[in-house]
């Protein structure tokens, strides 16, 4: 390339300089509510919310039985996605214990064999004691509990995020 | 006519310049002795551009919406015009896309093509290949039946393992703290935006690099790659005896992909796109999701590996593996490239084929899942017996025991076969190993009564 030897240096190193800051300010301007967009999940957190799982009077004392609910602050085109499920086992007369219903492998849905008071995960071979602990397989922890309290006869349950086993567990 | 076409078609080229751009592209001259085994590079390309072809198709029925995508791909496949046809397309496209590129990239292996100077094809490859895997998963997912919210989840929980930004990875690939509204629109956006645009940019500069290098001549075992030399005699090799790209190498790329692609079409005919399972409601439990093919091996591997470093496997396997990948022509980037001359690059890549094909195989039987739809024994399995024994059949059954073992050809295969596990076990030995249970089973003597445990074991010692 030929630089046209009556134009100095220092124009064209000004010239390279001011172009390219220039371009960065709309760069720049633009890329914050792309960037927005695109870590929403995390910056917008949930409330999470109490929600009437089962009556009283539909579980025994001892059985473990499936509960569904939708999850905290459902967008309008969910759908069934808002759905979750847990396992509510009642402990004693007044004892109430929610498991999450995902494995703590790799997070598919466990399900309760009644008979053999197991749960069993479909993916990988995990199983849990009805207690939540680990009988067998891949699972590194328990079975995550979610919180639980008994309201004028109504069992409710607190919503929360699916639980993400992490490389220290 | 012909010849008012003809001058349209000059007025074009002169204003435009496209055989100025093009013809020294098509004729550029290749090194000769080019076969069948530089064929895979551009039916994977051809694949790729299938896929767009058919995906554009695709996205003017499909709604990216986490409640109506599942309605919309029941209408593809069941109502609308040829949709079964076109989505049989995209997915075996998307398969033979997978196998193109591995094949390509074991043979550009084999052969050694990643030495001086193309070692930047080997980086933009491995960084193509790891966009296509990513392709397949979401592309999956977007089917959103009941296998694409749990394989959402099955994601995230892997991402989970990173440490320290771990769940900040999973919320942010599930689109918040649970699934929902935000999960399949972000998953569409990458499989449709994002990761394809990634996909053309890295691919035209893999192309570039194929003009500005050239094509890696055939090896041959004694003429090592010298960095010093290799371009003066690759250039002269190709003054002297180089032929053009068109249409003397050119025809094989296009037999092969024609063959290919007629493949593709015809199987998705025949053999239709996946079915579609359940509804995406991840509150139905009962269901058990499985990865397509091309994924099954990384399936069977978190089945397969043992559970104490199995969170560590997790980040750090495909962190290492990536690194040898990248690494690979830094590390050798002279020498021998005749398969002849390196025969652990031979046994490796035959090593890696059989660990990946035996995966692939026990990913298919998934042999670690309780076969869940295995109930009940035949009666005949206990016509005859006391009982004892009778008792003992039903708790074999009810206790979850007949899930995990066969017993004749009933039953899981994730336990041993205990078809005649009276005549290998006596009754004491039964009676701790189903009392303490093993990593692979539960320990039941907290499941089982005493008198339960008598007629199980009684049970199995009828099995002679």
């Amino acid at each position: 390339m030929m630089i046209p030897n009556n134009i100095p240096e220092s124009r064209r190193s000004f010239l390279v300089k001011l172009s390219l800051w220039l371009a960065a300010i709309p760069a720049a301007l633009v890329s914050v509510p792309v960037l927005g967009a695109l870590l929403a999940p995390l910056l917008r957190r949930s409330e999470q919310q109490w929600r009437k799982v089962a009556r009283l009077s539909d579980i025994p004392v001892g059985a473990t039985k499936l509960i569904t609910f939708i999850n905290a602050d459902p967008l309008p085109w969910a759908g069934t996605t808002a759905r979750s499920a847990a396992w509510l086992r009642r402990e004693q007369e007044d004892l109430f214990i929610a498991f999450s219903a995902n494995c703590t492998h790799l997070g598919c849905p466990v399900r309760w064999e009644e008979k053999a008071g197991l749960f069993m995960c479909p993916c990988h071979g995990g199983v849990f004691y009805g207690d939540g602990s680990v009988a067998a397989g891949p699972p590194p922890k328990s079975l995550v509990r979610y919180q639980v309290r008994v309201k004028r006869g109504t069992v409710e349950m607190k919503t929360a995020p699916v639980p993400i086993t992490e490389i220290q567990d | 006519m012909k010849k008012t076409l003809k001058r349209i078609w000059q007025w074009i080229d002169d204003r435009s310049g496209l055989s100025e751009m093009l013809h020294p592209l098509l004729q550029h001259k290749v090194p000769r002795g080019l076969k069948w085994n530089y064929v895979f590079g551009s039916a994977t390309l051809f694949c790729f551009i299938l896929q767009i072809v058919t995906g554009s198709a695709l996205a003017l029925m499909y709604q990216p919406s986490s409640d109506k995508a599942f309605a919309s791909l029941q209408y593809i496949t069941q109502q609308a015009v040829l949709g079964r046809w076109l989505r049989g397309i995209h997915y075996f496209g998307a398969s033979a896309m997978m196998l193109l590129a591995g094949i390509h990239m074991l043979r550009v292996y084999l052969t050694a093509a990643y030495k001086y100077p193309r070692e930047m094809s080997w980086v933009s490859g491995i960084i193509l290949l790891l966009l296509t895997t990513v392709m397949g998963f979401t592309g999956q997912l977007l089917r959103w039946d009941d296998n694409g919210v749990w394989s959402a989840v099955v994601a995230a929980e892997q991402m989970g393992r990173v440490p320290l930004i771990g769940p900040s990875l999973a919320r942010l690939l599930m689109g918040g703290d649970t699934l929902g509204g935000h999960t399949l629109s972000r998953f569409y956006t990458y499989h449709v935006f994002m990761v394809p645009g990634l996909l053309i940019l890295f691919l035209g500069f893999h192309l570039w690099l194929v003009v500005r290098n050239g094509i890696s001549e055939p090896p041959k075992a004694g003429r090592p790659v010298d960095p010093k030399t290799y371009r003066t005699w690759y250039r002269n090799a190709l003054r002297s005896e180089g032929i053009a790209f068109w249409p003397y190498v050119a025809w094989r790329d296009v037999v092969f992909s024609v063959a290919v692609l007629l493949l593709v079409v015809l199987l998705a005919a025949v053999a239709g796109p996946p079915p579609l399972r359940k509804p995406p409601d991840p509150s139905i439990v009962y269901t058990q999701p499985q990865p397509d093919w091309y994924l099954l091996w990384i399936y069977a591997l978190f089945a397969l590996m043992p559970p104490e470093v199995e969170s560590y496997a997790m980040f750090f396997g495909p962190l290492i593996a990536l690194f040898l990948l990248f690494a690979l022509p830094f590390l050798s980037n002279k020498g021998e490239r005749s398969p002849l001359k390196r025969p652990w690059a031979v046994a490796g890549s035959i090593a890696v084929i059989v660990l990946i094909g035996a995966l692939l195989l026990a990913g298919s039987r998934a042999g670690w899942s309780p076969a869940f739809k295995q109930r009940t024994l035949p009666p005949a399995v206990a016509a005859s017996a006391g009982p004892d024994v009778k008792a003992g059949k039903v708790l074999f059954e009810q206790k979850g025991c007949l899930y995990c073992h066969r017993i004749g050809d009933k039953g899981g295969i994730v336990g041993p076969d205990l078809t005649h596990a009276g005549s290998r076990l006596s009754t004491t030995e039964m009676h701790i190993r189903i009392l303490n249970g093993s990593t692979g089973m539960p320990a039941y003597g907290r499941l089982l009564r005493h008198r339960e445990m008598q007629q199980l074991i009684a049970f199995l010692q009828s099995r002679q």
